[in-house]
């Protein structure tokens, strides 16, 4: 599945839920699914700050694919970066450096969060453009 | 007097959100603007727009007058003595800052000693901590114990012949209780201690009398009292005022200006430097109108009711803790319930209740000490001003009730 197929799929199985609070739900079970993120990789240099939650991400890069864990002690967050997970883990970092990451706006989650939860959004989707831009200079 | 007709005064309160009647109780972060305040803004705005006091024309006349009459009405909300004991400040931040900096440059050196509480709003901090900062005088905590009272036996070992002031909350913006602060300015004030009173909430919630407090400074906003943003109020004691150099330099705030040296305007002018927010400012009478308004016993008894059953239904929830336990019948806790749930993160709940259409706070509420005394990341805080009713609080509960589900 190309990247651009895996976006289209979230947008889609977003739009079947009309209700917010459906939504919600899709992303509250999205965020128990994310699971065995390990104790002692919530370290500062993983942690993602602009939110009130707190979030860790980590990432290892094999055969030149870049494969994403996280964690948050808040689950509609989990569940968001459960979402971008899926999208973008075990592709190559050109290819998440290409994205524009705009499945997110068109999902609707970056204007119907909080704006504080959007900054927080924001800095996920940073911290993995980053991340994938930190594996191609390597 | 009938909640409702409260509420028709305030047109925000008839709005939707995502479809759903909105249910404001964030109220501790800002209260809804009640209409005249907002008719008063919009009547400045577009009828006596002019700079006040140096001009002779005739809207820098109304408009001047309009500012004073609101330092008359803001004295006499406060009791105070004299009406040059009033300065106009952009909130209850910019006066705290006002008196850390000025008290400071005036009676603060190296080696004195600063008391705050372990309850204080991060402005009532962080002034404090810059000024002794700068003039290396050292910050001190009065602690709170497990129910959130202020742990008054401690207060006697904390001042030393160094202490130079103290700085409380007259209601903590987490906890929703009313500190005895006129049992801290007696202690203080037996020991020459001066006392400023964070009434951010406390203005809000009770009567203020600042002759009887005899508290030395006190200080508020507009904006969670009804009056438009932008607005506060530093009362100081005139004979401490006065020995304060200016916090800054600027117009209206002169006596005479040569390269060589400047005087200074008298009382309250000193301190209020540039071109103020004059078109809120006078938003501040009509909104201690509605605040006269408020009291009366139908409503009181109406609003006493709907404090009782939240306290009743989130104390008797297994599932939830709550922050700051009233003592006895609860007469020390005004309609603010800070707590956490169980299992649950603050945010998560505060993001499906929005999405009920109940505005509620969540986070560390400019309160990062006292999370971290009661062993938190942040908390949910749902804060009641008179016009919320009976039918939103059953609402919220049964929303609270399907969140928590949700999420478990």
């Amino acid at each position: 599945m190309t990247l651009a197929e895996a976006e289209n799929n979230v947008i889609e199985e977003f739009s079947m839920y009309e209700e917010w609070l459906d939504k919600y739900e899709y992303l509250i079970e999205l965020g128990k699914s994310l699971k065995d993120y390990p104790e002692q990789s919530k370290t500062d240099d993983k942690l993602i700050k602009g939110c009130q939650s707190r979030v860790w991400l980590d990432y290892k890069l094999e055969d030149g694919r870049l494969f994403f864990n996280a964690d948050s002690d808040a689950i509609i967050t989990k569940g968001i970066i459960s979402l971008l997970i899926g999208i973008y883990s075990g592709r190559t970092p050109e290819e998440i450096a290409s994205s524009d990451f705009s499945v997110v706006e068109k999902i609707g989650l970056k204007e119907n969060l909080s704006p504080t939860r959007a900054n927080g959004l924001v800095s996920m989707i940073a911290r993995i453009r980053e991340t994938a831009l930190k594996c191609i200079r390597i | 007097m009938k909640v409702e007709y409260i509420r028709s005064m305030f047109p925000t309160l008839s709005r939707k959100v995502y479809g759903k009647d909105l249910v404001y109780f964030d109220n501790a972060a800002t209260s809804q603007r009640v209409c005249t305040v907002i008719d008063e803004w919009n009547r400045m705005s577009t009828e006596s727009n002019a700079n006040i006091h140096r001009a002779v024309h005739r809207l820098s006349d109304e408009a001047t007058q309009a500012y004073e009459q609101t330092r008359s009405a803001v004295r006499s909300f406060l009791n105070a003595k004299e009406t040059r004991e009033i300065i106009f400040t952009s909130g209850t931040t910019e006066a705290v800052n006002l008196v850390a900096f000025s008290f400071g440059e005036a009676f603060v050196s190296a080696g004195d000693e600063v008391i705050v509480t372990e309850a204080e709003h991060h402005s009532n901090i962080v002034p404090w901590q810059l000024m002794c900062r700068r003039k290396g005088a050292v910050l001190k905590v009065l602690p709170v114990d497990d129910s959130g009272h202020l742990i008054l036996d401690s207060l006697d070992d904390l001042i030393t012949e160094r202490t130079r002031i103290l700085a409380v909350t007259h209601i903590s913006n987490v906890l929703g209780i009313i500190n005895p602060v006129k049992d801290i300015i007696r202690i203080c004030h037996s020991k020459g201690v001066p006392v400023l009173v964070d009434g951010a909430q406390g203005a809000v919630h009770c009567k203020v009398d600042v002759q009887h407090l005899d508290c030395d400074f006190y200080v508020f906003s507009g904006h969670k009292l009804y009056a438009a943003t932008g607005t506060g109020v530093l009362y100081g004691k005139a004979s401490l005022l006065e020995q304060m150099p200016p916090y800054m330099g600027g117009g209206e705030m002169v006596g005479t200006v040569t390269f060589g040296e400047t005087t200074f305007a008298p009382l309250p002018m000193k301190f209020e430097a540039g071109t103020r927010n004059i078109s809120s400012v006078p938003t501040l009478i009509k909104a201690i109108d509605f605040i006269n308004l408020l009291n009366d016993n139908e409503l009181i008894k109406s609003n006493e009711e709907v404090k009782g059953y939240l306290f009743r239904t989130l104390t008797s929830d297994e599932r939830i803790r709550l922050y700051g336990v009233p003592r006895g019948t609860g007469e020390d806790k005004i309609p603010l319930f800070s707590f956490t749930v169980k299992g649950v993160h603050h945010e998560d709940l505060a993001l499906i209740l929005d999405k009920m259409g109940i505005a509620v706070r969540s986070g560390q509420m400019c309160a990062e000490p006292l999370m971290d005394r009661f062993g938190v990341t942040g908390m949910l805080r749902i804060s009641l001003a008179p016009y919320n009713t009976m039918q939103e609080a059953e609402y919220f509960v049964e929303c609270l009730d399907k969140a928590i589900n949700m999420l478990m």
